[in-house]
């Protein structure tokens, strides 16, 4: 079924629902042990450091279910839609190992492979499992993942453990059952369909069994959470704690997307998600327990490429049919990438760690100047190098006299591609403007005459002076030169309320 | 005594695998019940078992024809608000039609 995509009302659209914000401090693997930093040096989903060079893929082979979310439609399939569980084309565990393989020797960058829906993976063990006994044998230089609900885990992690996957993402939204009840409207457990309350404390029971289970087995497990305002928002702090004290070694808060036209029981009532500073907040409050991460992109359950991009159109079912794959060639080539990412990897290190000294010491020097927002649009690489008309996310840093931190990203319409695929009322550029609030800078390789304006009405200077640039050095450069001129002793501009 | 899979069905194999008698097979556009199979879970589960984890309301039906689940029931969403979301839904579709042959 392929539903067309229904226009967002100016209403729905203008709250924070879309917001899609993440972040992560700049070392946030560093207090990790090392065996630890090891497994996910190139995980571009748990190290921010990586999600600039590697990308990760998923296929979609596991369309059942076990439970019932309610941001989640069971219906939805609409390939202009990215949000967890919506894909376009259910693949069997053969057709899956085939893309995997198409993918891996054309995009060499490409180092993880999950299993994450639509439904529930281990709802499908079957096909989830024939899907990585193939590819473990196939193409062993990829790493395996899989995320799922909890329901059916402790029953699997003999199997998982057999596979040699070592990473697990659980989403675990609630470890209280009636906040639970006002999430999940029922789970199938033992020949069952049951709901309300008591569904919940399974599901919360099954998920901590498992957590527990993986942990001393050695798996890493990374817990993600959804952010439901009025709902779940105030007990992830204590999901936090709950999870970590467990051994969980990361923590993915994620908004809730909720919209009228997805068709979710959240979507209908007018469930709101959270604004991204209501989602930053609550992730430096649970970052005091946890290790968190903020470069989530909520991919795709078919998604294909660099974090924030979808490849998966180039790699549909008729045209890796006709691709031809010798592996063991494509391994050999791929290895060389990763070595060369690496390389590069360890040069930028050593320059920051230079750096950070020289910074040090010019800080104390300086009286403390305000924290400036900055957003930066990038292809990856770790560089500014992006025009600004082109870019479908933004990068967002915040500069501040002793450092520069990532904290999360924004979504919106290509400037450049805007016009006809935004209907009603608020043009690409408006959106892209309210999406940057609270920016004072973006930083581009270049940007037009047309948005010049309106952006620097808005509060946000323009800038295009940084391209190729690396982006910390270059915020680090903007900061400086605002401090010189002066425009930190003030108050930002008041920003114009979006239309 | 059978159970009928109608045409709301997304696919999602939950049901296949669960069915004691080997009733539910693949089909285009969507999975079917062997009706000679069927036996409704009676004597196997209290409850019929495709019913029980299937996620769509209205997809599967009795003998007499109604729905097992039926509308609101397993997603909480009022009748009101799914019809107003279904006509939103056929709005944008014919919309999309009549731009496409236009």
């Amino acid at each position: 079924m392929d539903l067309p995509v229904i226009n967002a009302s100016p209403a729905a659209s203008s709250g924070g629902c879309d917001s899609h914000s993440c972040g992560s401090t700049g070392d946030q693997l560093s207090h990790l042990p090392e065996h630890i930093r090891a497994k996910v040096h190139n995980h571009p989903c748990y190290s921010e450091q990586a999600h600039h060079y590697f990308a990760r893929m998923h296929v979609a082979v596991a369309p059942a279910c076990n439970i019932q979310c309610h941001y989640c439609n069971r219906k939805y399939d609409c390939s202009n839609e990215s949000r967890p569980g919506v894909v376009s084309e259910v693949l069997t565990p053969a057709q899956a190992v085939k893309k995997v393989m198409a993918v891996a020797a054309n995009i060499p960058q490409m180092t993880v492979l999950g299993i994450a829906g639509p439904g529930d993976p281990l709802a499908n063990p079957e096909r989830t499992f024939a899907t990585f006994r193939e590819l473990s044998e196939k193409a062993p230089d990829i790493k395996l993942c899989v995320s799922t609900n909890g329901l059916s885990l402790p029953e699997s992690v003999e199997e998982l453990c057999k596979h040699n996957i070592d990473h697990v993402t659980i989403t675990i939204n609630c470890v209280d059952p009636d906040v639970g009840a006002k999430i999940y409207p029922w789970v199938f457990w033992n020949n069952k369909r049951v709901t309300g309350r008591e569904a919940a404390e399974i599901l919360i029971a099954q998920q901590q069994k498992g957590l527990e289970m993986l942990t001393a087995r050695g798996i890493l497990v990374k817990v993600n959470s959804v952010m439901i305002p009025g709902i779940n928002d105030e007990h992830l702090a204590e999901v936090s704690k709950v999870v970590k004290a467990k051994g969980a070694f990361l923590h993915n808060v994620m908004p809730l997307i909720a919209e009228p036209e997805h068709g979710t029981f959240y979507g209908l009532m007018g469930q709101p998600g959270p604004t991204h500073e209501e989602l930053q907040k609550l992730q430096d409050a649970c970052a005091g327990d946890m290790n968190m991460m903020r470069h989530c992109r909520q991919c795709r359950a078919d998604a294909v490429g660099m974090l924030g991009e979808d490849r998966g159109q180039e790699f549909t079912l008729d045209k890796i049919e006709d691709m031809e794959i010798d592996y063991p060639a494509a391994m050999v080539k791929r290895a060389e990438v990763h070595a060369q990412i690496a390389r590069e990897l360890e040069i930028k290190e050593q320059a920051k760690s230079a750096k950070l000294e020289l910074v040090s010491i010019q800080s104390q020097k300086k009286p403390e100047a305000r924290p400036v927002l900055m957003a930066v649009a990038t292809k990856g690489g770790g560089v500014i190098n992006e025009h600004f008309g082109h870019a479908s996310e933004f990068l967002i840093y915040e500069a501040t006299g002793i450092d520069v931190r990532f904290i999360g990203h924004r979504k919106t319409t290509p400037y450049c591609e805007g016009g006809d695929t935004c209907g009603d009322g608020e043009s690409a550029l408006d959106r892209t403007i309210r999406e940057l609030s609270g920016c004072e800078v973006v930083l581009c390789s270049k940007v037009g005459y047309e948005p010049w304006g309106p952006l620097e009405a808005a509060g946000i200077q323009p800038n295009g002076e940084h391209a190729m640039e690396a982006i910390e050095d270059a915020v680090a450069a903007v900061y400086e030169e605002m401090r010189a001129a002066g425009k930190l002793d003030v108050k930002p501009v008041v920003q114009r309320k979006a239309a | 005594m059978a159970l009928e899979i109608i045409e709301s069905c997304v696919n999602c194999y939950a049901c296949e695998p669960l069915c004691p008698n080997q009733a539910i097979y693949q089909a285009s556009p969507h999975f079917l019940i062997d009706a000679d199979k069927c036996t409704e879970c009676i004597g196997d589960f209290l409850d019929a078992q495709c019913a029980s984890i299937c996620p769509i309301e209205g997809a599967i039906l009795t003998e007499l024809g109604e729905p097992i689940n039926p509308p609101g029931s397993l997603t909480g969403i009022s009748l009101e608000l799914l019809a107003k979301y279904q006509a939103a839904v056929e709005a944008t579709y014919q919309a999309a039609l009549a731009a496409k042959s236009a």
